[in-house]
């Protein structure tokens, strides 16, 4: 083995999903929430013992007194936040996506979801952000959870979306589950003049020749390929929608129509997400475009290394460059 | 897979049996262990120790403290305990041993490549891509991995059913499983408890690696569950409590849970000390996921020869014999 090129390793819980020489922010989500509680006395976090994890551990360690530990019990960290919601208080909790979505779900559906408490779930690890196989990737969240009333659900794209969602997610009444990038999390659309609104898609960049509406991390890559596809003379546009519940149709059916080539890209299965929504806007409506999922297989992911995965599977920006030539 | 022909009744009366009068201590507490057979054991800890550090190099970080606590228990385990056959890993005959741990995985590939399973150069493929070995264990990838890991406070549940099902088919093997302190935290660990001890599975044999270490730091300030032993012994089982790094007593402990007496599951609470074995690690800030600089891999192997080397000139601990 040691003679041969080294093959490309797992990485697992410590891995940041920014490459080298990127525009980075530290933990967004620990610093904005910090920020958010010394404003609004009523904010507490809890975590799953995934503090440390999922940027929780900055307001742990700034205002102990605001933080759970509710130890490895992921249903008792969803009951918590219920109670502390029906006292008034604006928790938010935090674990990896895949624990909150498959172990939990009933708690969150049923005290959190039925009650519509203003509870605000933040979860890591969402679709293909981890090598470690599918007990960690959360590749069906959104899937799972677009059938639960009254849940707001967001897909954010990087440090920015992020530290702006968070006051949003505190004022907005009902429940929200937030797919969370943590460590050192890209800076991006703050190049754009891009705000975060929640419920809102927002054309991010105009183009002539294709269309990408895209959610979450998967809006970086589509803005890269656009980039790459201009130097050939493609104009691509981008579509961001980091909201995918309730989801913004009316800014999806305005970017239709052109004639461009559409495609939707997201860190999530083709199924139950993002291209979901978009279908179900598109013949709700009686509009027939062709549209082009670019996404995670219904399928559970092989465990290897985040850039062998993403290639494998289609979803870093070389294949979604590759895909569109194919389709122009 | 051979079904006897008839399913043996169910026991006319489930749940809990009434509380008996302290049971006899077993024979392996009062009988002399072999001292070869110690010997022999702590040998292959060490090597299962080395197989840990091999593996871990390559990712240059990760479960590396727990494989390294564990290496004891699993030792007893993997060539003493368990009935296994490295060339017939899903023998009808073999005893089940489940990792409920996936992040432990290491541990298992280093324990399982003692036992024969695997050749030594595989280990270092460990969490590289397409290697047999992910860096969470799971029963789709690896010959000899019984359940998949990874999501915590499954594997008691699935051990209960694969001890009735054991039951069913008249086998007088044993269910093995392995979980942590940690997953004490789930209630899914004591809803599989209590089923245990209800349907009275007394070939179920639980080990609980007691490290104190969790993701956001020692067990017992985040969640603690203590006293452990009290709490499975409520939920009727056999518990015993033991170091889990004194090769000794866990060699004890585990026959005296097999040959022991008794409608009930049974219970090790290893204790353990995350890094055993080198030092510098043992003393390291107390991490669930640690990095080793690359610098320091040779010192880690030198280490830990010497701490066995130590270890094997020491005198048997009395107590433990
Ligand atoms: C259901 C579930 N929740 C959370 C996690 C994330 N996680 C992985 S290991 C770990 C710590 C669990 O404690 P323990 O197994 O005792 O950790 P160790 O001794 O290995 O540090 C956590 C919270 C998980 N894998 N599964
Ligand atoms: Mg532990």
């Amino acid at each position: 083995m040691s003679t041969t090129t080294p093959k490309l390793t797992s990485g697992a819980m410590s891995v940041d999903i920014a490459k080298e020489g990127q525009r980075t922010v530290a933990a967004p989500l620990g610093h904005a929430l910090l920020e958010a509680a010394r404003e609004d006395e009523r904010i507490v976090g809890l975590s799953a013992d995934l503090a440390k994890y999922t940027d929780l551990h900055i307001l742990r360690d700034a205002m102990p007194e605001r933080f759970y530990q509710i130890g490895m019990a992921e249903q008792a960290l969803l009951g918590a936040a219920t109670g502390l919601a029906m006292e008034g208080f604006i928790p938010f909790a935090s674990t990896y996506s895949v624990f909150a979505t498959r172990r939990a779900y009933d708690f969150l559906c049923l005290d959190i979801a039925e009650a519509d408490l203003n509870v605000n779930m933040v979860c890591a690890l969402p679709g293909l952000t981890t090598g470690y196989g599918p007990s960690h990737q959360a590749t069906e969240d959104v899937a799972i959870l677009r059938g639960m009333p009254n849940l707001t659900i967001v897909d954010p794209c990087d440090a920015i979306d992020i530290q702006q969602a968070v006051p949003q997610l505190a004022a907005s009444d009902g429940p929200t589950y937030m797919r969370l990038l943590r460590g050192k999390v890209p800076a991006v659309l703050d190049e754009y003049g891009y705000s975060f609104e929640l419920g809102k898609a927002t054309m991010i960049r105009e183009g002539g020749d294709v269309l990408i509406i895209s959610t979450g991390l998967m809006t970086e890559r589509a803005l890269e390929a656009a980039a790459q596809l201009e130097k050939d003379g493609v104009g691509v546009a981008v579509l961001h929608s980091p909201t995918l519940k309730p989801f913004d149709e009316e800014s999806v059916v305005a970017a239709l129509g052109k004639g461009r080539l559409v495609l939707t890209a997201e860190n999530h299965s083709v199924v139950g997400g993002l291209f979901d929504a978009v279908a179900r806007t598109l013949v709700g409506r009686g509009i027939g475009e062709r549209v082009t999922p670019i996404g995670l297989p219904d399928a559970f992911l092989d465990a290897g290394a985040l850039p062998t995965l993403e290639d494998r599977y289609g979803v870093s920006t070389a294949k979604i460059i590759e895909r569109i030539r194919e389709l122009l | 897979m051979s079904t006897p022909q008839t399913p043996p009744v169910p026991e006319a009366s489930a749940g809990p049996p009434a509380p008996q009068a302290a049971s006899a201590p077993a024979s392996a507490r009062d009988t002399a262990l072999d001292p070869e057979r110690i010997a022999r054991i702590q040998e292959a800890a060490y090597r299962i120790r080395r197989n840990s550090l091999i593996q871990a190099e390559v990712q240059g970080q990760g479960y590396i403290g727990q494989a390294l606590d564990i290496a004891d228990v699993l030792a007893v385990l993997f060539t003493d305990q368990l009935r296994l056959d490295p060339l017939d890993p899903e023998s009808e005959d073999r005893d089940r041993f489940q990792l409920s741990i996936g992040h432990y995985a290491l541990a298992l590939y280093a324990a399982l490549t003692e036992a024969k399973f695997f050749p030594l150069e595989e280990l270092e493929t460990y969490a590289t891509d397409d290697s047999r070995f992910p860096m969470s264990s799971m029963r789709t990838y690896t010959p000899g991995v019984e359940i998949s890991g990874g999501s915590l406070g499954h594997g008691l549940g699935i051990a209960n059913g694969v001890a009735m099902g054991l039951k069913r088919k008249g086998s007088d093997r044993f269910v093995y499983n392995l979980l942590s302190d940690g997953e004490l935290g789930e209630g899914s660990t004591w809803e599989a408890a209590a089923v245990a001890g209800h349907h009275r599975l007394d070939n179920l044999i639980a080990i609980v690696d007691f490290n104190d270490q969790q993701a956001d730091g020692k067990s017992t300030d985040m969640l603690s569950m203590e006293p452990v032993t009290d709490k499975f012994e409520a939920f009727g089982w056999i518990a015993r409590r033991c170091d889990g790094n004194d090769v000794a007593a866990v060699l004890a402990a585990l026959i005296e849970l097999r040959e022991i007496q008794g409608p009930r599951p049974r219970v090790l609470i290893a204790d353990t000390r995350l890094g055993k074995g080198v030092d510098f690690l043992e003393d390291r800030e107390k991490l669930h996921f640690m990095r080793v600089e690359k610098e320091e891999w040779a010192r880690a192997h030198e280490t830990l020869k010497q701490s066995h080397e130590a270890l094997v000139a020491s005198p048997q601990k009395d107590d433990a014999r």
